[in-house]
């Protein structure tokens, strides 16, 4: 058995040259076909491509998806995160606890179904929802649990399950992403004029990158190629992470030919040869799909050699699985992942423009970005500046979640306020909104009048309601409890800084905390913000920090009344004293 | 002066530094200490511990990896951003378990050193009391993890000194912790107490056997003088 595993595992090893940047793609395969990942495969691995076992294990212990321990042969991810466990995620999973008789982290007796939680997974439209063997299946109910259960015992064909579906749940169509398009007219335009010019269209359009930051993406190309380097890389970021986004599942599904068409002109305009799609794991069902649309891409000459007959343009597209990181969808971390490593971000500068996959420069771009790009070159960059906002062009995909009728994803103009995006959803009695998800910011209903744009309330897209009903602060530690869970643990500030958030935030939930306590609330938040390394880090303490300032009532009513004292009397100098001997009594206890 | 030479202040103070030099490397030279713990001159910057953050035109930012440039504006020794390090030296201490009185390595602890110098005399904070393995299985070097701070600096070193790959991590978030290149122990790694990476550790975390109170408790590195002394020492010759 182990000579015969160390032959398998040499196969693959082979099978992607013995390239050490391809361990990701090995380590999955590797998983794929011994169910998991074991010490002794571990070093087999490190053996085969002539590298240190604890560089492999450094690498396959990152990933949520990557287990080290016997799986069963299903591994079913429930999904809980905060807008799946407001729909009742929480009852669904004590109903597969019962159906299965074992708990989350567990494999049943027999060896055939393991139980895990995730994070989301990018159907908070759909909640509750999980992935069984990839397969999501959605708008779970606990009564359909044991019908569930039974097929996997049966081994029946997941996708048959009734369950198994994913709604499309486009609910506004706008004129940039969700319009016809004609296959090959944009990277026509394209090559019709030179690569400064299509980045000049670009700066026309005002373009803005829809993943986060807002950089403008004339820019970003115009960087990236004019800096030196042997081979340049366009990356597109498909690794949707963040807690209530769904959108960018949308265009994968809808319209990877633009996607496709938008990373293939960028290529164009960097100067690169190879593009790189960098996908979540979580939706690799969607991978079959976007292989069949490449390869007809590549059969019409849109891809390949010498694309739409231009000699010497050359530029392909591969696509890059990760393996359940939210991290990875920091840009830095990303290229780290894909070069087959732990996904820990990196200093900048340098930035990915100038050193980045494999050292080189680099440009990464969101998949609505790049759908956007395309768009401009059909329609023209003056035509795309005019929609929006002087500051934000455009349009954006929004995904919205929660309290509302009619969660989905809506195409909107920048600049839309959030009172109105809240009746096209029908929210109604709405205690709060949660823009950019955890790492955005909770939003009091006196600020219902703001709109949704650059220079306003940014949003990569996650719109997450809250209704008047709701523990808001109870979502704000499971916020919380997301970036502990996310964190990678390379810089003191969040690796320790979140957990001490979370706690902190429990103690005080629980009824036993004090006004001392919010302060260290805020002084440990600060802390995290300030000194951490990336944007995860320094976004982290935002569900506690936003609601400090934006619901200080509700911390209060749930803070111990004595603490109302004044300072600075006699009582009150004792009381610290005492209060100092409680806490590290706690502290024992904790 | 040549017209190589960059010139920026930190704190007001006017430096002159070398192209390619970060804000840590000139600070340095001109006998100006940025706190840190994870950083050390013959290693790579790690970026892992964000206790010599300082303010680039405004900006936190590590000055460890960042790169000196002419004209930017450096804040170093203000009373903010002395008051978070002490908070990340705190959150280092309560994620370990440090019980300094029966150390070895107490006095010549960077992890202690730099908490006095920020002026932090016990943590307030909860310890996270978690179980972290000691490794006592190699001959020369001993691994006791609850007084690890992740700086990666053995790790570093082993590769980048040692032209080894003994150490490396494992696991993330608040989960991260040291691994080692073997199955098993550090006793099967190709580790001795010769290389450098067994004696580059800040903490009282890898130490090499047999050493112990070598040096008596009172005249160790930072009994006598604070930490960065040594640092500060080259001001009055610059
Ligand atoms: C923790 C974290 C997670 C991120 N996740 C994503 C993501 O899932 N998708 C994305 O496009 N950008 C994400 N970003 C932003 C990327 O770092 C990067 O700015 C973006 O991909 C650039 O593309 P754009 O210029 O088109 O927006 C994330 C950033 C951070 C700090
Ligand atoms: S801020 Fe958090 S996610 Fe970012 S590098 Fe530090 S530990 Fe990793
Ligand atoms: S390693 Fe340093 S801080 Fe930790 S117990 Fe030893 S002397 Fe104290
Ligand atoms: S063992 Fe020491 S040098 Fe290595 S990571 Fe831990 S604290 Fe740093």
């Amino acid at each position: 058995m182990a000579e015969n595993q160390a032959s398998v595992i040499r196969q693959i090893v082979d099978q992607f040259g013995k390239d050490r940047s391809r361990l990701m793609n090995i380590v999955r395969a590797v998983h794929v076909k011994l169910g998991y990942l074991s010490e002794e495969s571990i070093g087999q691995i490190a053996e085969a491509l002539g590298i240190h076992r604890v560089e492999v294990r450094d690498m396959v212990s990152f990933y949520a998806f990557l287990s080290r321990k016997p799986t069963g042969k299903t591994v079913i991810r429930l999904c809980n995160a905060v807008v799946e466990r407001m729909k009742g995620a929480d009852q669904v999973g004590e109903a597969f606890k019962k159906a299965l008789g074992i708990s989350f982290g567990q494999t049943t007796p027999d060896g055939k179904v393991t139980l895990e939680h995730t994070s989301c997974i990018g159907l908070s439209d759909q909640a509750p929802n999980a992935l069984v063997n990839g397969v999501p299946i959605t708008n779970l109910s606990p009564k359909d649990v044991p019908m569930i259960v039974k097929a996997i015992r049966d081994g029946e064909d997941l996708l048959n399950l009734p369950q198994a579906e994913v709604d499309l749940n486009v609910r506004k169509t706008g004129d940039v992403i969700f319009a016809p398009m004609e296959r090959g007219a944009a990277l026509r335009k394209a090559i019709s004029i030179t690569p400064e010019g299509v980045i000049n269209e670009i700066n026309k359009a005002r373009l803005r990158g829809r993943g986060g930051a807002g950089f403008p993406t004339a820019m970003k190309w115009d960087f990236c190629r004019k800096a030196q380097g042997e081979a340049h890389y366009l990356v597109c970021n498909a690794d949707e992470g963040e807690p209530g986004t769904f959108k960018d599942r949308a265009i994968l599904s809808e319209c990877a030919d633009l996607l496709f068409e938008g990373m293939t002109l960028a290529g164009y305009a960097i100067g690169a040869k190879e593009g790189i799609l960098y996908l979540r794991a979580e939706y690799e069902y969607m991978l079959s799909k976007l292989e069949r649309m490449l390869a007809k891409r590549r059969h019409l000459g849109l891809l390949g050699e010498n694309i739409c007959g231009l000699e010497g343009f050359t530029f392909d597209i591969r696509i890059q699985m990760g393996a359940g990181a939210y991290i990875c969808g920091e840009e830095s971390a990303l290229i780290e992942s894909a070069e087959g490593k732990r996904g820990a971000p990196r200093d900048r500068p340098p930035f990915p423009v100038q050193v980045g996959y494999m050292g080189q420069p680099t440009s990464v771009n969101n998949v609505e970005t790049l759908c956007c790009a395309a768009r401009i070159l059909e329609k023209g960059g003056e035509w795309f500046s005019k929609i929006g906002t002087k500051d934000s062009t455009g349009t954006k995909l929004l995904s919205i979640s929660g309290d509302c009728e009619h969660p989905g994803i809506y195409e909107v103009e920048y600049g839309i306020t959030v009172a109105k995006m809240l009746a096209m959803a029908g929210a109604e009695d709405t205690q709060a909104v949660q823009v950019g998800g955890p790492s955005g910011r909770c939003l009091a209903p006196k600020d219902f009048g703001r709109g949704i744009s650059f220079e306003d309330l940014p949003t990569g897209g996650s719109i997450i309601i809250f209704g008047k009903n709701r523990d808001l602060l109870e979502c704000m530690r499971q916020f919380t409890e997301f970036f502990v869970e996310e964190s990678c643990g390379w810089c003191a500030p969040c690796r320790v800084g979140t957990t001490l958030l979370l706690k902190k935030l429990e103690k005080v939930l629980e009824g036993h905390g004090t006004r001392r306590d919010l302060e260290e609330l805020e002084s440990i938040g600060k802390t995290v913000k300030t000194m951490s390394r990336c944007g995860l880090g320094q976004t982290a303490a935002n569900p506690v920090l936003t609601t400090l300032s934006g619901f200080a009532g509700l911390y209060e009513a749930r803070i111990k009344s004595e603490d109302y004292i004044p300072s600075f009397d006699l009582e009150k100098a004792m009381e610290a004293g005492l209060k100092a001997a409680n806490r590290t009594l706690e502290g024992v206890h904790a | 002066m040549s017209k190589d030479t960059i010139t920026f202040t930190i704190d007001g103070a006017e430096i002159n530094a070398k192209p390619n030099q970060t804000v840590m490397q000139a600070a340095d030279e001109a006998g100006i200490y940025i706190p840190r713990l994870c950083y050390h001159k013959d290693l790579m910057p790690g970026g892992h511990c964000r206790v010599c953050t300082v303010k680039v035109n405004g900006r936190p930012q590590s000055a460890c990896t960042f790169p000196v440039n002419n004209g930017i504006v450096v804040e170093n020794d203000t009373e903010e951003l002395n008051a978070l390090r002490r908070n990340i030296v705190e959150f280092l201490f309560v994620e370990g378990n440090h019980f300094c009185p029966s150390c070895e390595t107490s006095g010549n602890c960077e992890l202690q050193a730099t908490a006095y110098r920020l002026g932090l005399l016990a943590p307030q904070l909860p310890y996270l009391n978690k179980e972290r393995e000691l490794d006592a299985s190699n001959k020369e070097v001993y691994l006791d993890r609850n007084r690890c701070i992740l700086c990666g600096r053995c790790v570093r070193a082993s590769k980048q000194l040692d032209g080894k790959n003994v150490f490396g991590f494992e696991n993330r978030g608040i989960n991260k912790r040291l691994t080692v290149d073997s199955p098993d122990g550090l006793g099967e790694t190709s580790l001795t107490a010769k290389d450098k990476a067994a004696s580059i550790c800040p903490t009282g975390c890898l130490v090499v056997k047999r050493q112990a109170y070598q040096t008596p408790v009172g005249k160790r590195d930072y009994d006598k003088t604070p930490i960065g002394s040594d640092i500060e020492r080259k001001k009055a010759t610059v």
